[in-house]
């Protein structure tokens, strides 16, 4: 392995439901410490993508490589080894209610890894404080929680076993600006702190911008252009154009029906 | 003709409900081989599996006590218009012991708890796919077969059994409080009566199929709960499912169990 081997690197992924086709011959490359955000519209296949990597989902066809290894059919002991490296923030923070703020925190130090309780409390309390969560939202219930704090106690969770890749799926979709720029920040900081890979996705470009390292847009499917964050005024792709200035008018046609 | 009618449309519905249906139980048979592999295999969950047999056993005590009680109830009253017709009431203490230790017990059991704990290991389990917590589950390397389904598999089949066995205690009773105070049985003569026709392989027959019971509905609740989709409108469905299901389940099953257990 050398240090040119991308983090994560997908070719040609196709995944299909039924009929439709999601992602149509996807091609992705993450550095190593670097954090990429694909951005596309609603329906885009974004999740699907994720979910793909992950292995949350089966894809069709294509590669998937993590650290240079595929992961397409792994299975068993192999595929749990991949899946300590991840970390994950979902769309909508997918606490486990049944159980309370802290011990989602350490949920997999707990459950995954067989820490002592004392420990993982601590633990989880010095990753709550992290993302400004004072000790006694530790003994609340995630439903007594705001939008916004529950998506800081999903990025403590996903960032309390040192993940090497954390996925941020829509981190700030449902957030007031300023909340989301708030999340927007403590990812950056974590991520920076982890020094861990980061692949995020989201329509909202202000995130974007705060969080990318590069930008990605998907689009019918495929990844039609991708560059470092700075050139995204400049891309020269009036898909990309469209989309980050929010013009109903141009390439892209939204489905009304569909 | 009507479109349905046509001949090569008609078999094609069939041909294609047949596959689906062949479809749905090789996903089913799989979901259940793969849960009973994660409940044999570590890590196992103590305290979650602790937990599920409280929610199992213990709070549908009343449930099934109630449905007992008034089962034997309705049963001494029953035979009674009937026997008495050609003076065979002292068959009442048999008939009551005999139909509920080996029927009426473990399948009325069965179909309450379907109601109570299939519904709601449907809901919640439901519920946690729609809102991404079971792909959470995965991303903290925790197999959500192995945290959900098998702790809750391993309560239905344990419980049940102990749930049926109070129950066949508390319908017997039902069938004495009647017998005794309404039509005027001697209450020793009818102890004695029903414990001479009392007999353990009928007790154990029903606890056996109490354990089948239990499994069908934890299993139906965990599976249809699993793979619901589509919201809170996808939760409702998975759950009517899985109380439709089991209670479908349990009826058939109870007919094959009582051929293979009684028939020899
Ligand atoms: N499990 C699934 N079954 C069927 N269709 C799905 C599934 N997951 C996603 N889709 C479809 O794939 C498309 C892309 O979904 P998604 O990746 O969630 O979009 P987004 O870019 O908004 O995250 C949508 O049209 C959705 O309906
Ligand atoms: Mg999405």
């Amino acid at each position: 392995m050398t240090s040119s081997t991308p983090k994560i690197e997908v070719r040609d992924l196709h995944k299909a439901f039924g009929p439709k086709e999601v992602l149509t011959g996807l091609n992705l490359d993450v550095g190593v410490g670097e954090s990429v955000v694909v951005i596309g519209g609603s329906g885009t296949g974004k999740s699907v993508l994720i979910k793909c990597i992950i292995g949350l989902l089966k894809p069709d066809s294509g590669s998937i490589r993590i650290d240079g290894v595929e992961t397409i059919g792994m299975r068993g002991k192999d595929r749990e080894e991949v899946l300590k490296k991840f970390g994950m923030l979902f769309q909508g923070a997918a606490l486990f209610d049944s159980i309370n703020v802290w011990q989602n925190v350490a949920f997999a130090l707990i459950q995954s890894q067989g820490m002592d309780h004392n420990k993982a409390k601590g633990i989880a309390l010095e990753k709550m404080a992290q993302v400004g969560l004072g000790p006694e939202v530790g003994e609340l219930s995630p439903a007594e929680l705001s939008g916004g704090m529950q998506k800081r106690v999903g990025l403590a969770r996903a960032i309390a076993t040192q993940p090497q890749i954390i996925f941020f799926d829509e981190p700030t979709t449902g957030l007031d600006p300023i909340m989301g720029d708030v999340i927007n920040d403590l990812i950056v900081e974590s991520v920076r702190d982890l020094g861990a890979t980061a692949l995020s996705i989201t329509h909202d470009m202000a995130s974007a911008r705060k969080i990318a390292d590069r930008i990605a847009m998907i689009y019918e499917g495929k990844i039609i252009w991708a560059g470092p964050v700075r050139e995204i005024d400049s891309s020269g792709s009036d898909h990309v154009d469209q989309f980050i200035n929010g013009r109903a008018e141009g390439p892209i046609k939204m489905a009304v029906r569909g | 003709m009507h479109e349905f009618l046509h001949p090569i449309r008609f078999l094609k519905t069939v041909g294609r409900v047949f596959f689906a249906f062949l479809g749905a139980t090789g996903k089913l048979a799989i979901f259940t081989f793969t849960s009973l592999m994660h409940a044999l295999t570590p890590p196992y969950y103590p305290r979650l599996i602790g937990q599920q047999m409280i929610s199992v056993g213990y709070f549908s005590l009343p449930v099934v006590g109630l449905t007992a009680v008034f089962t034997g109830m309705v049963l001494a009253l029953q035979s009674y218009t009937g026997f008495s017709r050609f003076s065979a009431e002292s068959a009442i203490p048999n008939v009551v012991v005999l139909s509920i230790t080996r029927e009426l017990g473990p399948v009325l059991a069965g179909l309450m708890v379907a109601g109570r704990v299939g519904a709601a290991m449907a809901a919640e389990i439901g519920t946690m796919r729609v809102t991404e917590q079971i792909d959470a589950l995965v991303t903290l390397s925790t197999n959500p077969q192995k945290y959900l389904v098998a702790p809750r598999l391993i309560a239905g089949l344990a419980m049940l059994p102990l749930l049926v066995l109070v129950g066949d205690i508390i319908g017997v009773f039902g069938g004495y409080i009647v017998s005794v105070y309404k039509l005027g049985f001697n209450p020793s003569t009818y102890i004695i009566n029903t414990w001479n026709f009392f007999q353990v392989d009928d007790l154990v027959s029903g606890l056996i199929k109490a354990s089948v019971f239990g499994f069908i509905v934890t299993l139906l609740g965990c599976y249809n709960g699993f793979y619901s989709k589509g919201g809170a409108q996808g939760v409702g469905a998975a759950t009517t499912m899985a109380v439709v299901s089991a209670s479908i389940l349990i009826l058939c099953s109870d007919y094959f169990l009582t051929e293979l257990l009684f028939t020899k």
